[in-house]
């Protein structure tokens, strides 16, 4: 064995030693509650092990909550990709510089409020008795729908997409465009054929996690539509906590296997085009 | 095609970047854009692409005004100094990119990629992304690029910059021989003189947003129009002299003034070539330094009187015209230019 090669394998047990505490916490945070969660989606009622959860999952009313996270989860992606992508192309091709910092630092704020205190916010806003829903005398029950979930999530879920886009189009060179020009090619033709191109998977990945945090969240629902919105999230809650039922937690962990399923489908398609084509703005 | 400049001005806030700019562009001539940061060259240049619209003049190109004609209206093709390349696109399709904006067949867009590829030199190339080629390919892709549409012009903004020096040199050969080859009036943006003077058949000294100079390269080197051309252009000595006439004395020769003189007492500039030198023992100046250059040597060269001088010579001297020899100066014989006198006198190396 040659020395280099010596050195280049110490080199690499020092690198897995100093990576031991991540890995560790990883372990014991993400992959010790997995297996219990995969290991208690597989258990049935009597002892051993089989499907009978998970086919649960794919009955009512437990698909039908799914197919709501799921139609919310698409709606706020591509509701917050649009928006949040034209507002920081906006923000940042304005000439101020101010109003650049001002959206950018209060993206960054927003985008970190979620939970009970968001859904205060717009119960007492656009709530049956909320200050614009009296002064403008709107009906009552306009927010506590999908829709209204949908509009509540789009709250934190436009910011996020800022702070995601922002960089990759700040990486978008002026030249690009300015030879797209030269080779007699108009603004929506530059974006056809190079800026949406390049700015692909960018947008896909803030998609993506646009996708999942509306997939995921679970106060700012529970607190604002309870049951009145079907949502995987709130069934998980209710089958854990025995409030509703009881002896249905195992159910809750199968859906919560249905959520990771989606989560991985969604990865799968995410991260090729990622991989493929991140040096372009490198 | 002519491009013809008249009387450009274009400011950005308080900053005059072009200040009554025109020039004319002759059919098939390759014109470089000479100039320091902030000159103006390449705002000129942008204003020939569309890019910058002057606040007042026009752009002719080819007798029509196409000042107020947008950037992807115009027939100008343009290589930039930053690579420019369409990342998402391959070598082919960059290429391509204008006929397909003009809706021209595949088979077409195909055939002339692969023609221009193979012109610049990069013939099965095509499949390859932009990041997949060095710089200098990168650059020669983007000049088949800006070729494919047969623009009636060629605009190159400091092409060259981004890239190793020996690179440059080749790159710079290869963009001339095609130019002679397609017999395209081409502008050349670049601070540096020596790939303005070695590609240009004129160059246009540019400085604050005006024209110095404009003339054959041998010309600006040899008979600089202004001061400012001399310092800028090769490297300079300035050295003292007296007005006497129609000529100036230093060291000790008269020699013939080139232009008039600004008072009496003046900077004599002089070419590092334009000195002699000289061994002698009790010579009135000594060797400081020596850098050896292949063909020549760079002498600094310490005047008794104070001051210092640059000479070149013949690069076999360099041994002989050790570091701490003695040695006397003289001037060859030729009109020369002068400009105010300065505190010290010492030599201008080129600022590029």
């Amino acid at each position: 064995m040659s020395g280099l090669t010596k050195a280049r394998r110490r080199g690499g047990g020092a690198g897995w030693l100093a990576a031991a505490p991540l890995l560790l916490v990883t372990l014991i945070a993400f992959g010790v509650p997995v297996v219990v969660l995969v290991f208690g989606a597989f258990s049935v009622k009597g002892g051993g092990l089989g499907f009978d959860n998970l086919s649960a999952t794919m009955k009512q009313p437990y698909i039908g909550a799914l197919w709501s996270s799921l139609k919310l989860s698409a709606v706020v992606a591509l509701g917050g990709t649009v928006l949040g992508a034209f507002l920081a192309q906006a923000v940042l091709t304005s000439r101020s510089g101010l109003l650049r910092e001002a959206v950018l630092t209060a993206s960054g704020v927003l985008a970190n409020f979620g939970g009970v205190p968001l859904a205060f916010i717009w119960i007492a806003t656009l709530g049956n008795s909320g200050v614009v829903t009296a002064a403008l005398g709107l009906g009552s029950g306009a927010l506590y729908n999908f829709w209204g979930l949908a509009l509540v999530y789009m709250y934190f879920s436009v910011p996020l997409m800022v702070l995601v886009i922002a960089p990759a189009l700040d990486g978008l060179k002026p030249q690009w465009r300015e030879a797209a020009q030269n080779n007699g090619a108009s603004t929506w033709q530059f974006w056809r054929m190079v800026g949406i191109p390049v700015l692909g998977p960018s947008l896909l990945g803030g998609a993506v996690l646009l996708f999942g945090g509306a997939f995921a969240a679970y106060a700012t629902a529970a607190a604002m539509v309870g049951a009145s919105v079907p949502l995987v999230t709130l069934q998980i809650a209710d089958a854990l906590t025995g409030n509703v039922l009881i002896g249905y937690e195992n159910i809750a962990l199968a859906l919560s296997l249905d959520m990771i399923v989606v989560a991985l489908l969604v990865m799968a398609v995410y991260l090729p085009m990622q991989k493929r084509s991140s040096r372009w703005l490198a | 095609m002519t491009v013809e400049l008249r009387e450009l001005r274009r400011s950005f806030g308080g900053t005059v970047a072009l200040d009554g700019l025109s020039l004319t562009i002759e059919q098939g001539e390759l014109i470089a854009f000479l100039g320091p940061s902030g000159c103006g060259k390449t705002t000129a240049l942008r204003c020939v692409a569309g890019f910058e619209r002057p606040d007042t003049g026009a752009v002719f190109i080819d007798g029509a005004d196409v000042t107020r004609v947008p950037a992807n209206r115009r027939d100008a093709g343009m290589v930039f100094q930053s690579y420019s390349l369409f990342p998402n696109l391959n070598v082919r399709d960059n290429v391509a990119f204008g006929l397909r904006v003009r809706r021209r067949p595949t088979d077409e867009r195909h055939s002339r990629a692969a023609e221009l590829l193979e012109l610049v030199g990069l013939g099965g190339f095509g499949e390859r992304y932009p990041h997949q080629l060095s710089g200098g390919q990168q650059q020669r892709v983007a000049l088949a690029r800006a070729l494919a549409l047969q623009p009636k012009v060629l605009l190159l903004d400091e092409p060259l910059s981004a890239l190793d020096a020996k690179v440059r040199v080749n790159l710079r050969e290869e963009i001339r021989r095609l130019q002679l080859e397609l017999g395209i009036t081409t502008i050349f943006v670049t601070h540096d003189q020596e790939e303005a003077l070695s590609v240009a058949d004129r160059v246009a000294v540019l400085k604050s947003g005006r024209l110095e100079q404009v003339a054959p390269p041998a010309e600006v080197y040899d008979r600089p129009a202004t001061p400012f051309v001399a310092e800028f252009v090769g490297t300079m000595n300035h050295l003292p002299g007296r007005v006497s006439g129609e000529t100036v004395e230093v060291f000790g020769q008269f020699l013939p003034l080139d232009g008039a003189a600004p008072g009496e007492e003046v900077d004599v500039l002089v070419r590092p070539e334009a000195v002699r030198v000289t061994p002698a023992g009790d010579g009135r100046a000594f060797i400081l330094a020596s850098s050896f250059r292949g063909s020549i040597a760079r002498l600094r060269i310490q005047l008794d009187g104070g001051g210092e001088v640059l000479a070149d010579v013949p690069g076999h001297e360099a041994v002989r015209l050790a570091p701490g020899l003695k040695v006397d100066v003289t001037l060859v014989e030729r009109p020369v230019l002068t400009a105010p006198r300065t505190a010290v006198a010492a030599p201008v190396e080129p600022v590029a």
